[in-house]
């Protein structure tokens, strides 16, 4: 690729800006940091491996402020990877391609996606303080 | 394709095309996705579970056979899933060839030992060794 100079299509700032191109990008930039919060879900699972004080030190990291901001983070890109993820299926069996559905079914995975973190995060802190 | 081929392009490109792995996978991209919304619903609901739970709750929780089945699957589904995606963003924005090549083939190789020491982690928490 881009060995020979050839006409290049239309970038992003000629476009008109359209929620689905906010959902698009961000199913992808979800999917990248998801797949580095795999390493979270390893440590966990390495530290309740190795005894309760492997344990203790990956809880007290979890439950640090910065480590709370993270989980948060993880949180909301979970629920919005799932919620578009659900979305991508359902378009893929060829349902919702219609503009307008296009465009509810962006905005229902990102409203989806906050009520979702919200909810988890109401839950979290409301049994039993932060981590 | 050279000028002298005879053959009709579309003989490459039907079944298995060109790169002789068809949809596989766009499918099991699918596949995997179907597979971490059930599970994935599952695993958050066993987070929350665990949110507040001291070492020996938490301990004893994953160690019961279902919770430790399906962590097992969860892994392995999240692992899988997460190469799919990673090889098409690195097939898409790195375009020096033996940069492409190097990191398609470092991910894979993360992925399965993330997935492998995953496995053996929840394996000795569910066996007690």
């Amino acid at each position: 690729m881009a060995d020979t100079p050839r006409p290049l299509s239309p970038h992003l700032q000629i476009y008109k800006w359209q929620v689905q191109m906010l959902t698009s990008i961000l199913h992808r930039a979800t999917g990248v940091v998801l797949a580095v919060g795999t390493l979270i879900i390893l440590w966990g699972l390495l530290a309740l491996a190795g005894g309760s004080e492997a344990y203790a030190r990956f809880a007290a990291c979890i439950g640090s402020s910065l480590g709370l901001l993270v989980m948060f983070g993880w949180t909301w890109a979970f629920a919005y990877h799932l919620c578009n993820g659900i979305r991508h299926l359902v378009q893929d069996a060829g349902a919702g391609y219609a503009i307008a559905q296009f465009v509810r079914s962006s905005w229902l995975s990102i409203i989806g996606s906050l009520v979702i973190t919200l909810l988890v995060w109401a839950f979290v802190l409301t049994s039993g303080g932060a981590a | 394709m050279s000028a002298k081929d005879l053959r009709h392009p579309i003989k490459r490109a039907r079944g298995l095309g060109s790169a002789q792995s068809g949809v596989g996978h766009w499918w099991m991209q699918r596949v995997t996705a179907s597979a971490l919304v059930v599970l994935g619903l599952w695993f958050l609901v066993t987070v929350l579970r665990l949110a507040h739970a001291d070492f020996a709750t938490a301990h004893a929780l994953v160690a019961r056979p279902w919770n430790a089945v399906l962590l097992i699957a969860f892994v392995i589904a999240m692992f899988w899933h997460a190469v799919l995606g990673l090889q098409v963003v690195i097939e898409d924005y790195v375009h020096t060839r033996w940069k492409e090549v190097s990191l398609l083939v470092l991910v894979k190789f993360l992925a399965v030992l993330g997935a492998l020491a995953s496995v053996l982690a929840v394996l000795r928490i569910a066996l007690g060794a």
